[in-house]
């Protein structure tokens, strides 16, 4: 079987599913959270790549080496502000989240 | 000029403001903590010195770096209000956060980097851009909510910030990405000509990329993050959040729309209408029952940048200039609102429930008088700069022949003035609690400055309006 454009979009877009459902259905670490915010990003690489592939075009790859840069800093920023919030209130699951409501 | 010099006259005033980023951080670094009113006071003088850099430009179209940042008159007016919000928001806070202890000079350094992002998020001509701007901005955003670090709430705030909004990031990306696919570039001149046939992968690129942007400028159904990150994060972060990355969001969402995706006009026309018409009865509802007064401009923001969707939803230079107007209006009444905000302290504790607002007209007159001023302003009652805000938007809405949007957005601020109109009840006929501390000159001067231009701002529209039309032609 040839391995086409459309079976690398429909392995991204199942990857983007699980990191999406991941965050809504995850209902006990904010870790796991930000492992699926990197599973989203990871679709959105494969994606681009497999674009630039078919397409002849460079500029795909190029974006995916930003994202690749930009997600290391963005986990950095996150990790950063979980160990602040986990100093404070001595618990990073997601029920404890709760002092705003309304 | 040499072919591959960039033309870096071009973004002069963003490599100001990185460079000024880049040495004020050195500057806190050596002085330490001490350094925190200087590096605050020096980054309110470089945000207004690129503010000037700004407005100084010619009105001429540059295309700078391949197409990747294009600096036209709507960049322009958007960097300018953007710049403007920043600015203001900074000088409110310096008072706040010595009194709080809370000043750091990091925070200064943080606002100048995300008005860096802000302003490459103004000017984005491709998809690249676009994200790495949007990065720049909500990257230091989430950071700026959580500055307050031996806060729960504040943290909290910074962490649910973050979550959501790397997962609208992500969405946009995913959007971004078959944008790119299906049309083989991700510049946007590219995509508007490639995309004029709505193909499935085009329409999914669609729904993503805007259900990204609507997240930034906290639309329903993507607002969840707005009330919990307005009432945990401190409150001259919340008027910062208020203004500035809004009215840059909401700049980047025009570019999309009308510059990237002016064939598929009728695909993304229902998809803002719906968001729109959610936004504005969601903010007139939710804000209702609120206590706390940021969770209530929280919503109110929400409604107000339904109201702006409007004037997109229109698809017309008469919707954008809508947009443009309402979102100048916005930030005036929205500083002077936060400016109260930031004044409500008793014996020198900052308190932010509606109910320490009752009978301030007889403590506090002026600020009462100011107050009630910008609330029926935000309630869109006329002659007041809400009332014409929220005209040119329907205007445009009823001229597109969306009769639909304008009579359900004209419903829904009706609802909304309910909560404005009270606390003009509690400020004037409740019972008067203990009075405010003293407000500092600074918020003085904001609020009188906010609360004139919103009373008096139907006098002489002319040359917001007029700049407003010659900035949203760029785009068309």
């Amino acid at each position: 079987m040839e391995i086409g454009l459309s079976h690398y979009l429909t392995v991204a877009a199942i990857l983007f599913t699980f990191g999406t459902v991941g965050i809504f259905l995850n209902r006990k670490n904010v870790i796991v959270i930000l492992m699926s915010v990197e599973l989203i990003l990871l679709a959105v690489n494969i994606n681009l790549v497999a674009f630039s592939a078919f397409l002849g075009n460079i500029v795909g790859q190029v974006f995916a080496l930003l994202i690749l840069t930009v997600a290391a800093a963005e986990a950095a920023i996150g990790l950063a502000i979980l160990v602040v919030y986990y100093r404070n209130r001595g618990s990073i699951a997601v029920e404890d989240i709760n002092a705003m409501k309304g | 000029m040499h072919p591959l010099l960039p033309p870096l006259g071009a973004v002069l005033p963003e490599l100001v403001l990185a460079l000024a980023a880049i040495v004020l951080l050195l500057v806190g670094a050596i002085r330490g903590e001490r350094s925190a009113n200087l590096v605050t006071g020096l980054a309110i003088a470089v945000l207004a010195a690129v503010f000037i850099l700004v407005l100084l430009k010619p009105a001429v179209p540059v295309v700078a770096f391949n197409g990747a940042l294009v600096i036209d008159p709507f960049s322009r007016f958007m960097k300018a209000l953007a710049l403007l919000g920043a600015t203001v928001s900074l000088i409110m806070s310096v008072d706040w956060l010595n009194r709080e202890q809370q000043n750091k000079f990091e925070y200064a350094v943080l606002v100048l980097i995300a008005t860096l992002g802000m302003m490459m998020l103004v000017s984005a001509g491709d998809l690249i851009a676009l994200y790495l701007g949007l990065e720049l901005m909500s990257l230091s955003l989430y950071v700026i909510a959580a500055i307050n670090r031996d806060s729960v709430r504040s943290t909290e705030a910074g962490l649910k910030y973050f979550v959501l909004g790397a997962l609208s990031s992500g969405m946009l990306l995913y959007g971004a990405s078959l944008l790119y696919g299906f049309t083989g570039t991700v510049n946007f001149e590219g995509i508007a000509k490639a995309a004029t046939t709505p193909t499935l992968g085009l329409i999914f690129g669609i729904v993503f990329v805007m259900a990204g942007l609507c997240f930034k400028v906290s639309a329903v159904p993507f607002h969840m993050w707005t009330p919990d990150v307005y009432e945990g994060a401190p409150t001259p972060v919340t008027a910062f959040f208020a203004t500035a990355p809004k009215v840059a969001a909401m700049a980047v969402f025009l570019r999309v729309a009308i510059e990237a995706l002016p064939n598929v006009t009728h695909q993304w026309q229902q998809i803002i209408a719906f968001v729109s018409i959610a936004s504005m009865v969601l903010g007139a509802f939710a804000a209702i029952g609120q206590k706390n007064i940021k969770r209530l401009l929280a919503y109110s923001s929400i409604g107000h940048m339904g109201f702006a969707l409007v004037g997109l939803a229109a698809a017309t230079p008469e919707g954008v200039r809508g947009v443009m107007v309402y979102m100048a209006i916005y930030v005036a009444m929205t500083l002077g609102s936060f400016a109260c905000v930031l004044a409500m302290r008793r014996n020198g504790r900052a308190v932010e429930t509606i109910d320490d607002l009752s009978g301030l007209a007889r403590t506090r007159p002026l600020m009462a008088l100011a107050l009630a001023g910008l609330m029926f302003s935000l309630a869109g009652i006329p002659p007041l700069a809400g009332f014409l805000a929220k005209y040119y938007v329907f205007l445009a809405a009823i001229q597109a022949g969306l009769y639909g949007l304008a009579v359900i957005g004209v419903l829904a601020s009706v609802v909304g003035a309910y909560y404005y109109l009270r606390i003009v009840k509690i400020m004037y006929f409740d019972e008067p609690a203990d009075a405010f501390d003293p407000m500092p000159g600074e918020l003085k001067a904001v609020l009188s400055v906010s609360g004139l231009f919103t009373v008096f701002y139907f006098l002489w529209p002319a040359p917001l309006i007029d700049a407003a039309g010659a900035a949203a032609r760029a785009l068309f």
